[in-house]
């Protein structure tokens, strides 16, 4: 039994223009203690789907339709208090960007005592002395101090430990954390990427981080979801991907890294650029930037642009292209005579 | 450079006029296209708005000609009329269709003319401001240093005194060392000026958070390294961009213009009662508010209420719609 | 702290040097205290003599000096009019305006934190949106008009017969519309208490309160709708933020987010706009008093001009400068108290 099934996620956004899909379908799963990578670039539908997993979608956008299954319950059919009592104790949040995401008016203290009060029944000074353990696991010096202090006397990675802290303070099950170091310095991310990392393997939390940055989700994630426009593309074990894409975008992202391209030489970049939400491309939204979708002529195929691809296995993993399917059932032909 | 000019091509000049022709014709475009040409087509209060601002500015720019009678012309004045009331209470006249004022001259007719007169102030004294505050606030923002310092501790000491503050204090001013006669002749050259100098600043601080914004881009820089002069960088190069929010502003502006010309005049300290503004007629109005004549003084006051409405509502819409980057402390 | 109150005092210093600068510039180009110590039979010789012995001929710096080491010892001049000192005569206007100054302000806080927090949390809401509009009106109303209109309905009173019928519902409806009148809109009353020295209050007195009503609901009219948009377009805008969905994200109950997370980073903006429109409240001040006759500074300060007695109005500017200067201070000083990022040694990290 996974800890977190999502199925056919669908969430919209009600604008003047007419409604926009910015999750098409989206479905994964998640073991217990398992770290998931959703990738893509901005744009893609990431952090909708973060934000989704808490009911934070704020108006105009709404969850149309899908499920999300936790720990054998149903949330989409919650309450608000249900939601309430879920969000920060047994699922939290880890945001972008630190600078943003606490509270410049509250103490540190504060903005911590506040979140074990709100689920536990307990007095302030045992909540402070919870509060206090916490920042030290993050490793943060003379932490007694900084509980007294406002946000903004502390740096930028000081600021996304203590975020960090405030994510594990009641143990929670599931960790989703939205592109955690990318506002941070370079020198600054691997620390706070690291020390998140030992902290859900020690705690056995299951963690979903969504990034662009596939060297982090290589590093981090036993499993990863590449996304495009809304939808899922591929999924499957990080390792696999990586080493062997499938999808013609993920292999563009792939070939994109810096480390794929030999010194001297510009780097390859996927041509184009990700439609808005509200002009997909029909099919594959994928289509019109995508070499294999192209006929010798330079007219798109007609497959392509007409369907949306199904998802095939391969191996291990699930990708959603034409072009894979093609070749899976020419290999299928070549195998049957 | 004029010697190293590349020979021209065949046919410059039409070359030229196409691409004249058709910037003209893409500008059309791009207003029909724009978003400000296609939220408005969909709010039809916004359109109520312009049509009764436009319907009004039409009335009163063409009073004398429309209006009954001639408030100013004291023969065609019959003091056996007065205080008549509106068409729509027992007693009235229909000669008079709103009624009449103490001195039975035709409400509807004294209060075109005064809305000319509101109106004509609150236009005037807003190109002033505007002038004032966009050279001041080019100034400061792009000089910056002491000039900078200066204006905007001018700017910060009118603010904090409040703009209707000042122009009352300036208008008391004036009055004094003119005169009382002198000041009423002068009335409205006198009022525009001293609603323009009380309420530049706003201008001014808006023209100069753009130009600080922009002044570190590098279009400026590169203006700059070509070396072309100051003057032409800061009209041509940063104002362009400070033009939405002067055009947000500026609608705001006329409404709070009109109601300091209101309240100027309504302390006495405006337009003379010979030649009436909106203010100055609820003022003369609101000594025979208590005889039960209220229409004197409260119809003119309607018509300030509904002229300021529709342009404050007019503002907020452009605002939404344009949402430029307002100055903000 | 010392740094920063250094800083405003130097501040205070420069704004009330402008003011004085103008006031004397007044005084000294528009006033002729000879003409008001002697009559007109006087011989020019003697008015010269008089002329030299007061100093008026003196160069401007050393009569501006004058004025001010004048003005710091309270001396600001005798009024032409009530032939006393200015001082004297502000300071017996002041606590009619402080005190109209103060219904106002109260109505305004007590009303417009509810109701722009309120219209913010809840921007769809048919009564959020009556509210706003109300308040664009309330904005398009010059402040003279309101308390005219005021005056009209509830002092006056006002029978309308927009519905025909003498029974059934014309009659109802043209009852719900008509209005009594009764309400006092003329000067403070005969009513008031004694306090200390010129003080006389209306607060203590059914008589003094009533008399207040109409004066402190025109003065707010204004004030009312533009706080009441700040306080819901800062709300709104905080709400958008990382830290308020930061907070939900956290689990925290909507009561805390609003009114804890929310709410006091809405009222830093606020205080600093509430600062600045202080000024513009004590410019209404002149109007409202004007319309109800209200025994006050503003109603004085326009008889000063309509009288040209210029040392009170010279006087006038000094002590609202005063005014000024000493409440923005303190809503600097509050600022800085309520925002951590305001270290109070004058520079804001």
């Amino acid at each position: 039994m996974p800890l977190l099934e999502v199925e056919g996620l669908d969430v919209r956004f009600a604008l003047r223009q007419g409604e926009v899909q910015a999750l098409r379908d989206v479905s994964f799963s998640l073991e217990r203690g398992e770290r998931l990578g959703i990738v893509g670039e901005s744009g893609a539908g990431k952090s909708v789907a973060a934000f989704a997993l808490l009911n934070l979608i704020s108006r105009p956008g709404f969850i149309h339709a899908g499920s999300i299954r936790f720990d054998n319950e149903e949330l989409t059919r919650y309450s608000e208090r249900q939601w309430r009592r879920t969000r920060g104790n047994r699922i939290s949040m880890i945001f972008q960007d630190p600078m943003m995401t606490l509270n410049p008016v509250l103490t540190i203290g504060a903005q911590m005592i506040e979140c074990l009060r709100a689920h536990r029944r307990i007095s302030t000074s045992e909540a402070r002395k919870l509060s206090l353990a916490r920042l030290r696991q993050v490793q943060i010096p003379s932490p007694e101090q900084r509980l007294d202090q406002y946000p903004h006397e502390l740096s930028g990675g000081m600021r996304q430990r203590i975020v960090i802290a405030i994510a594990l303070l009641l143990d929670p099950d599931l960790i989703v954390a939205d592109e955690p170091t990318t506002a941070l310095d370079v020198t600054i991310q691997a620390e706070i990427m690291a020390l998140l990392l030992e902290l859900c393997e020690r705690h056995n939390v299951g963690l979903i981080l969504i990034t662009h940055d596939l060297g982090v989700v290589s590093q981090v994630t036993q499993r990863m979801l590449v996304m495009y426009a809304g939808r899922v593309i591929e999924s499957g074990p990080t390792r696999e991907i990586i080493n062997d894409p499938q999808h013609p975008y993920t292999q563009g992202l792939i070939n994109a890294l810096p480390q794929m391209t030999p010194p001297g030489q510009r780097l390859n970049q996927i041509r184009g650029s990700m439609p808005s939400l509200a002009h997909i491309p029909s099919g594959c939204a994928f289509h019109p930037r995508c070499d294999f979708a192209q006929l010798p002529d330079g007219s798109p195929r007609p497959g392509c642009r007409a369907q949306v691809p199904p998802f095939v296995d391969s191996g291990n993993c699930r990708v959603a292209c034409h072009m894979v399917r093609q070749m899976q059932q020419l290999d299928l032909e070549e195998a049957t005579p | 450079m004029s010697e190293s000019n590349p020979p021209p091509s065949a046919t410059p000049d039409k070359a030229l006029e196409q691409v004249a022709a058709g910037e003209r014709v893409s500008r059309l475009k791009l207003l029909r296209e724009s978003y400000l040409y296609y939220s408005f087509k969909r709010d039809i209060g916004v359109q109520l708005c312009l049509l009764i601002f436009a319907l009004m500015v039409l009335a009163a720019l063409f009073a004398p000609w429309i209006a009954p009678n001639d408030p100013y012309d004291l023969t065609q004045i019959d003091i056996m009329s007065s205080e008549l009331p509106p068409f729509w209470v027992d007693g009235s006249d229909p000669r008079f269709p709103l009624g009449t004022d103490a001195q039975g001259r035709d409400m509807l007719s004294t209060i075109l003319y005064g809305a000319r007169v509101s109106l004509i102030i609150g236009f005037g004294a807003v190109a002033l401001q505007a002038l004032i505050g966009v050279v001041f606030g080019l100034l400061a923002g792009y000089l910056g240093g002491r000039v900078d310092a200066l204006l905007m501790r001018l700017a910060d000491v009118q603010l904090s005194f409040s703009t209707l503050m000042v122009a009352i204090i300036v208008g008391a001013i004036v009055q004094a060392s003119f005169g009382r006669a002198t000041y009423s002749s002068y009335a409205v050259a006198l009022l525009v000026v001293i609603i323009g100098l009380a309420e530049w600043p706003q201008y001014a601080r808006t023209v100069r958070a753009t130009v600080l914004a922009e002044k570190g881009k590098e279009y400026v820089d590169a203006a700059r390294v070509i070396g072309l002069p100051s003057r032409r960088i800061m009209f041509r190069h940063i104002l362009p961009n400070a033009m939405s929010p002067i055009f947000v502003i500026s609608t705001v502006q006329i409404a709070n213009a009109i109601i300091s010309e209101a309240a100027l005049s309504f302390l006495g300290l405006g337009m003379p009662e010979t030649q009436p503004s909106l203010g100055s007629l609820i003022r003369s109005g609101f000594d025979y508010i208590q005889s039960g004549s209220w229409w004197i003084t409260l119809l003119p006051g309607a018509v300030l209420v509904v002229l300021v409405l529709v342009i404050n509502l007019l503002g907020d819409w452009l605002r939404d719609v344009m949402n430029p980057r307002l100055y903000k402390n | 702290m010392a740094a920063f109150l250094i800083k405003r005092l130097g501040h205070a210093i420069l704004v009330m040097l402008v003011i004085s600068l103008v006031a004397f510039a007044i005084q000294n180009n528009l006033g002729d205290p000879i003409a008001s110590m002697v009559g007109q039979s006087v011989p020019e010789s003697e008015r010269a003599a008089l002329r030299e012995q007061l100093g008026l001929n003196d160069p401007f710096i050393t009569q501006y000096l004058r004025f001010a080491a004048g003005a710091l010892q309270g001396d600001l001049g005798n009024s032409y009019f009530y032939r006393e000192p200015a001082l004297d005569v502000i300071l017996r206007h002041l606590p009619a305006t402080l005190e109209l100054v103060f219904a106002a302000s109260l109505l305004i806080l007590l009303l417009s934190v509810p109701i722009g927090v309120f219209a913010a949390i809840k921007p769809r809401s048919l009564l959020s949106r009556a509210f706003m509009s109300v308040s664009i009106l309330g904005i398009s109303v010059p402040v003279f008009l309101t308390a005219i209109v005021l005056i009209q309905l509830y002092s006056i009173g006002m029978q309308f017969t927009l519905f025909p019928g003498d029974t059934g519902w014309g009659a109802w409806l043209n009852g719900l519309l008509s209005t009594q009148g009764g309400l006092p809109a003329f000067g403070r009353g005969n009513q008031l208490v004694h306090i200390v020295g010129s003080w006389w209050t209306n607060f203590a007195s059914l008589d003094g309160l009533r008399h207040l009503i109409l004066p402190a609901i025109s003065l707010a009219s204004i004030m009312l709708p533009l706080f009441i948009r700040l306080i819901r377009a800062e709300m709104l805008e905080v709400l958008q933020s990382e830290y308020v969905r930061f907070a939900r994200a956290k689990g925290l109950h909507l009561r805390r987010i609003y009114f804890l997370h929310a709410l006091k980073n809405t009222m830093l903006p606020v205080i600093t706009v509430g600062g600045v429109q202080i000024g513009t409240m004590v410019a209404y001040t002149i109007l409202t008093e004007t319309v109800f006759q209200w025994p006050g500074m503003g109603l004085m300060f326009l008889e000063a001009i309509n009288r040209s007695d210029i040392p009170l109005i010279t006087a006038y500017l000094m002590i609202v400068g005063v005014i000024f200067v000493v409440t923005n201070t303190l809503v600097d000083l509050v600022y800085g108290l309520v925002n951590p990022t305001v270290k109070l040694t004058g520079s804001a990290a």
